[in-house]
């Protein structure tokens, strides 16, 4: 692997709560690389979500909590890390895109004036600089009519085109990673592709890393390089995609890949699907060793009574299963 | 749209469109074409898919269905009775025979009744328990069928899981014995792994009961795996309808293939060619002339703009509204 940008390092997010602890990050490691598409998969719940805000320091202090692990963003660990500092690395190297894409865009400016502002802060242009360069953002994610559009405001524009604004801006600032938490979950099929087809574009030419976060299979084989699969807080899996499909060792990810409806020629006709039985567990009192025990068909007692550690099975192919 | 043995619903015409009300005097300003001239047949034991993206109509079509919507025009006929003109007692009576179950199993449910209330209300509205005893019973036999513990009839809604709060769905549909069950995005909201699980379980009640179900779902994977026909809907009209393998084999409407090509695959080692549409699919208050499609499709000619082209049968049980593809 080539250098790490990002390195996640045994962190653990939790939340205090009325009900007691919410371990919603529970030693989490996951590296990206330079450049590299990783996707993070797994039921809602799961933790992706306080994972990728974790790394830019959105998660809300009280109630949560950095109990433990390293951020480590170009060789710097994040946690320790002043605010202005942190507002800097955000501003210039990290941006991040939401599932919902009014979440990152403020109604009552023009979203030529949030691409604006975003290019005057990274690059210190001018105001005329700024909006001419807020069309030519516009017109890089394809919005049509750029020129009369760059006036408009976000409620103006459908889900698709307005996700298409946040990446703009996202992109601005010539982020190193980009972090895409669903982005295209709230949108429809036809323009999940259009825009799964723009972050791919954008990439070639912008070079930035993505971390894509989703809980669709389909999105992660067709747009990722790699593959981390969480569980309940933790990793149970990490492989490059063609591996974690070809050779899924966890139980877990073998019951996700088997349990989709397929369009495609293979599983055709009504093929029962593979069910994994039972539910999540609760993240409050997760239970000792394996979280997926309870579910898993291949589980034994020593499963239940320590937590199986990710261990590497093949070239970067890593489980937490002792099977 | 024949299907061999008389249909237990046809649908003819439907049509809903919604005014838009504003200005002082709430007169209709707007009016959205949401439902638009939709007909197909479902026959006893079968699945019709019901597909498209957000906002073409296809909940509105189901809800016209069980006039939980009255329909603007058109026909549905159930059992020899066009549903659209029955009056309040004859509809409350169809709804022993049609169910309906969403896709927020929450909101659907009633959160200050217990699990056994929720399942046993429309037992005591259609008089099919006549003892405590005999509701109670029921109750825990529908919570066994769709794979519950009898103990879950004291709980509540908001204890139990997604998954589980659509089996509470499911067994309240099941209740009343129906013929036809609309099953209205019954598993979008759902994790992956209990998705397989509610499919499963619909599948499994379907050979039980010998039920019929209009499957309705913007998922094509999930529509094209539990559905024997599936219909594709665009902006309020039926594009296309044809038997699920078919459909995905072959399909012949421009926006099918689109929306098919769409659909990731889970499996990287599987390239396909992408048919990326332009634009967003335009305001239903002002929908396209012609063919509603025309604004998208890439291979619109002339004509498509001003022809409407109707539904018509391309080959055996293959119906395409498309003047080009036939
Ligand atoms: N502010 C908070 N207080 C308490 N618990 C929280 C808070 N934020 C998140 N959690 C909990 O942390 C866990 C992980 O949540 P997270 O949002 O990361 O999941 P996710 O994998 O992104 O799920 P989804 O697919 O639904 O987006 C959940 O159990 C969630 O309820
Ligand atoms: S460690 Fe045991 S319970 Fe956990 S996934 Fe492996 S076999 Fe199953
Ligand atoms: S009728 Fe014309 S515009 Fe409509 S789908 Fe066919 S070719 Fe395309
Ligand atoms: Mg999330």
């Amino acid at each position: 692997m080539t250098e790490a940008l990002l390195e996640i390092k045994d962190l653990k997010t939790w939340f205090k709560t009325d009900d007691g602890m919410v371990r919603a990050v529970d030693g989490v490691s996951m590296t990206i690389a330079r450049g590299e598409t990783l996707a993070v998969v797994g039921e809602s719940g799961c933790g992706k979500t306080v994972t990728a805000r974790s790394v830019l320091k959105l998660i809300d202090m009280p109630p949560g909590r950095f109990e433990a692990g390293q951020i480590v963003w170009r060789g710097r660990d994040l946690i320790p890390l002043p605010a202005a500092d942190m507002d800097k690395i955000r501003a210039r190297e990290i941006a991040m895109v939401f599932q919902e894409p009014m979440t990152s865009l403020n109604p009552v400016y023009t979203v030529g004036d949030q691409i604006a502002e975003s290019l005057r802060t990274h690059h210190g242009l001018s105001r005329k600089e700024s909006i001419d360069g807020a069309v030519e953002m516009l017109k890089l994610v394809q919005i049509p009519n750029a020129e009369r559009r760059v006036h408009d405001y976000p409620h103006q524009f459908s889900g698709g085109m307005r996700q298409r604004v946040v990446i703009a801006i996202a992109l601005a600032c010539k982020p190193q990673l980009l972090i895409a938490d669903e982005p295209t979950t709230a949108l429809d099929v036809t323009i999940q592709a259009q825009i799964l087809e723009l972050l791919g574009d954008m990439k070639a030419k912008f070079g930035m890393a993505i971390m894509l976060i989703t809980h669709a299979m389909g999105v992660v084989a067709e747009n990722a390089q790699r593959v981390v699969v969480m569980y309940a807080g933790k990793v149970v899996e990490e492989a490059p995609v063609e591996e974690l499909f070809g050779n899924p060792r966890h139980p877990y990810t073998q019951g996700l890949i088997r349990s989709i409806p397929r369009v495609d020629a293979r599983t055709r006709g009504h093929a029962r699907l593979e069910q994994i039985p039972g539910t999540v567990p609760s993240l409050l009192n997760p239970p000792a060793g394996c979280r997926f025990a309870n579910r898993c068909r291949f589980a034994t007692d020593p499963c239940r009574d320590s937590e199986p550690p990710l261990r590497q099975v093949a070239p970067n192919h890593k489980v937490a299963c002792i099977l | 749209m024949n299907t061999q043995t008389a249909p237990l619903l046809s649908a003819r015409g439907l049509t809903k469109h919604f005014a838009i009300k504003g200005g002082i005097f709430a007169r209709e300003v707007h009016r959205i074409h949401a439902v638009d001239g939709v007909s197909f047949d479902i026959a006893a034991g079968e699945t019709l898919g019901l597909v498209g993206e957000s906002g073409c109509g296809k909940s509105t079509t189901g809800r016209c269905i069980l006039r939980l919507i009255e329909p603007s025009s058109g026909e549905v006929w159930f059992q020899g009775r066009d549903v659209t003109k029955l009056d309040a007692d004859a509809l409350r009576g169809l709804r022993r025979d049609m169910q309906i179950i969403f896709q927020d199993p929450f909101a659907s449910l009633n959160p200050r009744h217990t699990v056994g209330g929720i399942i046993g209300e429309a037992l005591i509205i259609h008089g099919l328990s006549r003892t405590r005893a005999e509701l109670d019973d029921r109750v825990v036999q529908l919570l066994e069928t769709v794979g519950l513990q009898p103990d879950h009839r004291h709980r509540f809604p908001h204890e139990f899981s997604g998954g589980q709060r659509q089996r509470i769905g499911i067994a309240r549909a099941l209740a009343v014995e129906p013929k036809l069950i609309i099953c209205d995005e019954p598993v979008s909201a759902l994790d992956v792994s209990i998705q397989a699980q509610v499919i499963n379980l619909l599948e499994d009640l379907q050979e039980k009961f010998g039920l019929t179900y209009l499957f309705i779902a913007h998922d094509l994977s999930v529509v094209e795996h539990i559905s024997d026909r599936v219909a594709v809907m665009y902006l309020g009209r039926v594009v296309e309808i044809a038997p699920s393998r078919e459909l995905y084999d072959n399909p012949r409407h421009p926006y099918t293939e689109a929306l098919l090509s769409a659909v990731p695959i889970p499996d990287p080692l599987v390239k396909r060619k992408r048919i990326v549409l332009q634009g967003d699919v335009p305001n239903p208050i002002r929908p396209p002339t012609g063919c509603r499609f025309h604004t998208r499709c890439p291979i619109a000619e002339a004509r498509c703009s001003q022809e409407v082209p109707e539904l018509e049968q391309s080959s055996d049980g293959h119906w395409v509204a498309c003047h080009l593809r036939r």
